[in-house]
């Protein structure tokens, strides 16, 4: 069972990630259309501008009915189709996963203790249902008795099976997951209709989205951008009348639904749902958009040392001969000491001797035990090898009238000071009681971490690791994995006073967790990404769970929650910097006709005052359809220091943004004067 | 030397000026405002301890306790007040001057004109609707417009002093006291500059007495009436203040305002060095002083490139004359060059000053363009005492809001996050004096009571009228002439233009001041967008030149430009 504990988390990421790589724009079409009405778009104020004006010109079509009101009439009412088909599209990515998950809720019976059935639907916290082997459990809770292999693949997509039993950290369980082997008795925790599964298709299928408060900041100030360009349209009509250059509603409309911010408005709430479903995609769940948003503001990450920093288990790295021992004496003793030491710091051990296979026959091993704090083995020829901590072999040999030569305490100094652990191997009987050696046992820092918390640093991130470990040997493997602070001998107290002296500095802080003593801190963290292997209370806690159990995947959510962020900005200034080519677009349209001089404007020579109002309008819409993969996937991100990231998305969306629609409109001005009565 | 030369000569003796000055000015401000009521270490040359005697006096007389602080609503309250009190006095005072002394004989002003000038001084506008020499006594001169030219100046360094200290202040509702501001700003800041700058002044041949004018007769035998009055003493805070009020109609370009090029050239620095002291005011007071710097280097780049280009503009003005001549020289200060005019007109208008020594409207339709796109700036570049900064940080809160986002944090600025409260405060500023602009011009060229005031028709004439609501909405005061603004309609609409234009905007920088001092502080680190590097110079004023560019283009495309590039 170990082994299936021990399950690398990627694995079951891959094929999920896959399947949903590619755009479904069938039923996003659909979805699109049905969006159309007005009553959805209030909350789109850009959106909803085009759409009365869609409306509006559309009625003016009717009443005075020309090729060139229709076909900007027609185009509008495309541009709210294709805001809509953003919005969609990126629902539609959850659709399935949801789809599958409410199967698993609505099948469900559970079974109470006394053998009443309930259907699941109906469950209440503290009632206590049983769940035997191939049966669905039916709602979240603790296990209250027995033990019992799950299978959680309906929620997590892991097909291995993992172990819940009553007590500890590995006590929840969710509704929707199938118990495979035993039976357990389970406490329902959660009230009906909230239960873990119901949060997750909300989710998933983004219905119980609620903007988060930089999309609304960000939506004030479109919606302030819309007011100023509408009025400048709006004022713009007596001064055309006064300078004999009346225009038509028509070409007054398109104007303004080309100035206001359509771009970013209409892929806005996109980017929002693409940035919870790419977590989704990694497997995390965020019960909040508000926590991706604080993602990408964390200041200071608190990782846990064990199983985040350093692989689970302590390693031999050395022997380190003390005394008269010879390195050979040392090597040997420590490998014999160590042959039935089944734990991996006993394996490590023999590997790094790597003397090959010996002969034990006659040898009795002495097990580990926590009156000793020793283990060893006594050889048939009367010797006596013990290794184990430092005071408890010490006092051994003393003990036996033994010799601890004076260079074993600078030893194993040495060894806690670099962030190892040392384990004292000492010999009584054969010639003479004495400390051979010291076996240093090195906490393996997970391969390319480093590189990772440097990645942090550019990204102004601070590391705090945790560690019940004391603060020397913290120190050491700080530094050697390259985390800027440690929280040494941690209680979960400290661990919260942590967060709280952070949080009063400004920052922001982002963990991880599992235990129920975790829950306090994970409330108080701004991100606190719960592992689902957790119990209730973490979860509870946390505002984020990791279905993978994978606390590296911090770092992930970090950086999904700034590329949401950069996903917006960069294309709000796309929106804006795409307004110049408009102008010099329409303007000359309008007002060339009285002001021949105005024609110098024209720079991109459009064929004639309706092809360049129907260009601005066309490309204005087509750009949405353009960047709806670029709002789904997100900016391109990489970890760079603050300014370099700006320089070089201010080059790629504000110059970019200026120049891209003088080709585009001028592209779609030589196809649109072909059409007969335009140009 | 070619006029050209020169010009260039005397911006950059303007330029060394200013940068001399604007550090011990800017440290100065910053310590007179953040010096407490506890008294300190005496000092013989600056008292540099608590209230000042005569402030005490200050205080006691208007009944307030300097000793504590606002919150945001208190300090808008008495800033909302004081300016209230001051229009209806103001408006007392051309009602009655007829019989009070010193009125030289003057009528009492009618009211629609009193309105508006009222409010036109006390929002630091000084738009001028009225002919000075032939409307005003000195009694109003001095009692009433010279005052509100001090005290209007100190209600914008009050107002953006709250801000900046907003923006240094955390976990606190207090802004600082209203009337402590107010006063040092005028004991401590504005009257010490103009006693100074009045001596200058009068040095330099700007008349300075009581005298209402007298006839004299010229060498041809010609009776001329030579006007009289305490010129210098109010000149000096029409520039100083930026406010721009002249003494006679002809303002700045009349021998008495502006009688020499180097006087001229010293009224220009009088406008420049206040508000372009104040970053470093801002960067001492949030603690960064690059912070200011990067505010100046904005302001000073937007000014800068202006200058250049409305000398440009003046200079390749078509026709066989005025090729002859090097430059346009219709309406402008023939006696002191081109150039000076073009620095004199870009200074006043980016500053929200407003006074003149050249017509506008004579200008080069590019160069009358850039004086009216000057003012749309915002009044920003440097813009008036205070409202130049206050409107700068405003614009900096958009520009990081947005660059914010490009390096994936919730934006923050000075280690204040920009959420949605100060995003709907920041958003309504930037909304509201193109608001007024647009719709005061609109409204004007659809009726005939706006139509009918105009003198030219065609493109020049929307000119006349888009600037000035431009004039009056962004509190600059200048006019563009070939206007008969002193019309019931013009005088209304524009008075209101001038009060919204005004206080409007400083409802929304205190409440956002308000807002920030509330909040704590983020610390920097490199993950935050750094605000006081080039990039951000660039990147800020690409932001207010764009976000000023798009909103205009239309309305300046039926007006100037249409003028310019036919």
């Amino acid at each position: 069972m170990t082994a299936t504990l021990d399950r690398r988390p990627e694995t079951a990421a891959e094929p999920r990630s896959q399947q949903r790589s590619s755009i479904d724009w069938g039923p996003a079409l659909v979805g699109a259309v049905r969006k159309l009405d007005p009553r959805g778009l209030v909350r789109q104020p850009v959106v909803f501008v085009v759409w009365v004006g869609s409306v509006f010109s559309t009625v003016l079509a009717i009443t005075d009915p020309s090729l060139f009101g229709w076909l900007i009439a027609a185009w509008l009412w495309l541009t709210v189709l294709f805001a809509n088909i953003a919005e969609a599209v990126a629902e539609g990515r959850g659709k399935a996963q949801a789809a599958s998950l409410r199967k698993a809720r609505t099948s469900t019976v559970a079974v109470l203790e006394d053998g009443t059935e309930v259907p699941a639907p109906d469950l209440k916290p503290g009632m206590r249902v049983v769940v035997v082997a191939g049966q669905v459990v039916p709602g979240d809770g603790d296990v209250v008795e027995g033990i019992a292999s799950v299978d959680e693949s309906a929620i997590t997509g892991e097909s291995a099976p993992v172990i819940r039993e009553s007590g500890g950290d590995r006590s929840a369980v969710t509704g929707g997951t199938t118990v495979l082997s035993d039976r357990i008795v389970v406490q329902i925790t959660s009230k009906p209709g909230e239960t873990f599964v119901d949060r997750m298709i909300a989710l998933v299928e983004g219905a119980s989205r609620q903007r988060t408060p930089n999309e609304i900041a960000l939506n004030i100030l479109l919606s302030s951008l819309t007011i100023v360009f509408l009025l400048a349209v709006v004022t713009l009509q007596p001064l055309a009348i006064y300078s004999g250059a009346e225009q038509s509603m028509t070409v007054l409309i398109a104007l303004v639904v080309c100035l206001i911010p359509t771009t970013i408005g209409a892929l806005l709430s996109a980017i929002g749902i693409a940035g919870m479903d790419r977590l989704v995609q990694r497997n995390v769940l965020a019960m909040s958009g508000r926590a991706v948003e604080a993602a990408g503001d964390v200041n200071t990450l608190l990782l846990d040392k064990t199983g985040t920093i350093t692989l689970g288990n302590r390693q031999a790295a050395e022997f380190v001969p003390v005394g008269d021992a010879t390195q050979a004496e040392v090597t040997e003793s420590a490998q014999l000491a160590s042959l039935s030491d089944e734990t991996p710091e006993g394996r490590s051990i023999v590997a790094l001797a790597g003397l090959g296979e010996r002969d034990t026959g006659g040898a009795e091993f002495v097990p580990f035990t926590a009156q000793t704090r020793m283990s060893g083995v006594d050889l048939p020829d009367g010797r006596q090898l013990r290794k184990g901590a430092a005071g408890a072999v010490q006092n051994w040999v003393r003990s036996l009238d033994g010799a601890v030569p004076p260079d074993v305490a600078a030893v194993v100094d040495r060894i806690a000071a670099s962030g190892g652990t040392p384990l004292l191997l000492a010999e009584a009987g054969g010639e003479g009681t004495r400390v051979l050696g010291v076996i240093h046992l090195k906490d393996v820092v997970k391969p390319g971490m480093k590189e990772r918390f440097d990645e942090l640093r550019r990204m102004g991130i601070r590391t705090v690791m945790i560690t019940g470990d004391n603060e020397r040997t913290a120190r050491a493997i700080a530094a050697e994995a390259g985390i800027d602070d440690v929280l040494a001998e941690a209680t979960p107290e400290d661990k919260l006073a942590l967060i709280v002296k952070e949080q009063d500095g400004g920052r922001l802080v982002a963990m991880t967790g599992d235990g129920t003593n975790d829950a306090p801190a994970l409330a108080q963290a701004d991100v606190g990404v719960a592992m689902n292997t957790g119990t209730s209370a973490a979860k509870e806690a946390g505002n984020m769970v990791d279905l993978d159990s994978d606390p590296t995947k911090l770092i992930e959510i970090v950086e999904i929650g700034k590329q949401l962020l950069i996903t917006r900005g960069s294309l709000t200034t796309f929106s804006i910097a795409n307004d110049l080519a408009k102008y010099f677009a329409i303007l000359p349209a309008m007002f060339a006709g009285v002001f021949p001089g105005l024609d110098t404007l024209n720079v991109m020579r459009l064929a004639s005052p309706e092809s360049a109002i129907l260009s601005a309008v066309i490309f204005n819409a087509l750009i949405i359809v353009a960047l709806v993969p670029l709002a789904l996937r997100g900016v391109k991100y990489r970890a760079s220091s603050a300014s370099a990231m700006l320089r070089r998305n201010l080059l790629v969306y504000g110059v970019g943004g200026v120049v891209l629609p003088f080709v585009g409109i001028k592209l779609i001005d030589l196809l649109v004067s072909l059409i007969p009565g335009i140009a | 030397m070619s006029a050209g030369a020169g010009g260039w000569l005397q911006a950059g003796l303007l330029v060394l000026a200013l940068v001399a000055v604007h550090r011990p000015l800017g440290d100065w401000m910053a310590r007179v405002f953040t010096t407490d009521a506890v008294e300190g270490p005496k000092s013989r040359l600056w008292p540099r301890s608590g209230h000042w005697r005569v402030e005490k006096l200050v205080y006691r007389a208007v009944g307030v306790d300097a000793d504590t602080e606002q919150r945001w609503p208190t300090y808008l309250r008495s800033v909302l007040a004081f300016s209230l009190v001051s229009v209806l006095f103001l408006y007392l005072l051309q009602r009655v001057q007829s019989v009070l002394p010193w009125s030289n004989g003057m009528a009492g002003v009618d009211s629609g004109s009193a309105w508006n000038t009222a409010v036109s001084f006390v929002t630091n506008t000084n738009w001028q609707g009225y002919s000075g020499e032939s409307t005003m006594g000195h009694l109003v001169q001095m009692a009433g417009l010279a005052v509100q030219n001090f005290v209007s100046a100190a209600v914008g360094l009050a107002v953006a002093v709250a801000l900046v200290r907003g923006f240094a202040r955390t976990r606190t509702d207090r802004l600082g006291n209203s009337w402590v501001d107010l006063t040092r700003a005028l004991t401590r800041v504005l009257l010490p500059m103009a006693v100074l700058g009045a001596i200058v002044l009068v040095l330099g041949g700007v008349v300075q007495n009581l005298s209402a004018g007298t006839d004299a007769m010229t060498l041809t035998g010609a009776s001329q009436f030579i006007p009289g009055g305490p010129v210098a003493s109010q000149e000096v805070i029409k520039q100083l203040g930026t406010n721009g009020g002249g003494f006679y109609n002809a303002n700045s370009a009349h021998p008495f305002e502006g009688p020499s090029a180097w006087v001229s050239l010293f009224q220009v620095f009088l406008m420049l060095v206040i508000p372009f002291s104040l970053p470093r005011t801002f960067g001492r007071m949030v603690g960064d002083k690059r912070q200011g710097l990067a505010i100046v280097g904005v302001m000073a780049t937007l000014a800068t490139a202006s200058l250049a280009l409305n000398s440009w503009a003046q200079s390749r003005a078509g026709g066989a004359a005025l090729q002859l001549a090097g430059a346009a020289t219709e309406g402008q200060e023939v006696r002191f060059g081109g150039p000076l005019s073009a620095l004199f007109g870009t200074a006043t208008t980016l500053t929200s000053t407003g006074a003149v020594n050249s017509l506008h409207d004579s200008y080069t339709p590019a160069g009358g363009l850039l004086t009216m796109f000057n003012m749309m700036l915002g009044e920003v570049a440097p813009g008036g005492v205070g409202s130049g900064l206050y409107g700068m940080l405003v614009l900096a809160v958009i520009a990081v809001f947005v660059a914010g986002l490009m390096v994936g944090r919730t934006p923050e600025y000075l280690g204040k996050k920009l959420g949605r409260r100060e995003m709907t405060l920041a958003s309504l500023y930037v909304l509201t004096t193109p608001a007024i602009v647009l719709v005061g011009t609109a409204v004007a060229m659809a009726t005939d009571a706006g139509r009918s005031s105009m003198l030219n028709d065609g493109p020049h004439g929307l000119s006349e009228v888009l600037y000035a609501f431009t004039s009056a909405g962004n509190n600059n005061g200048s006019a563009f002439a070939g206007l008969s603004a002193n019309t019931p309609f013009y005088n209304t609409a524009l008075g209101l233009a001038m009060a919204f234009g005004r206080f409007v905007p400083i409802v929304l920088v205190l409440a956002l001041a308000g807002r920030l001092a509330q909040q704590g502080r983020t610390p920097a680190t490199a993950g935050t967008l750094p605000t006081h590097q080039v990039l951000f110079v660039g990147l800020l004023s690409a932001v207010v030149l764009v976000v000023v560019g798009l909103t205009y283009f239309p309305v300046l495309s039926l007006g100037p430009l249409a003028e310019a590039l036919s």
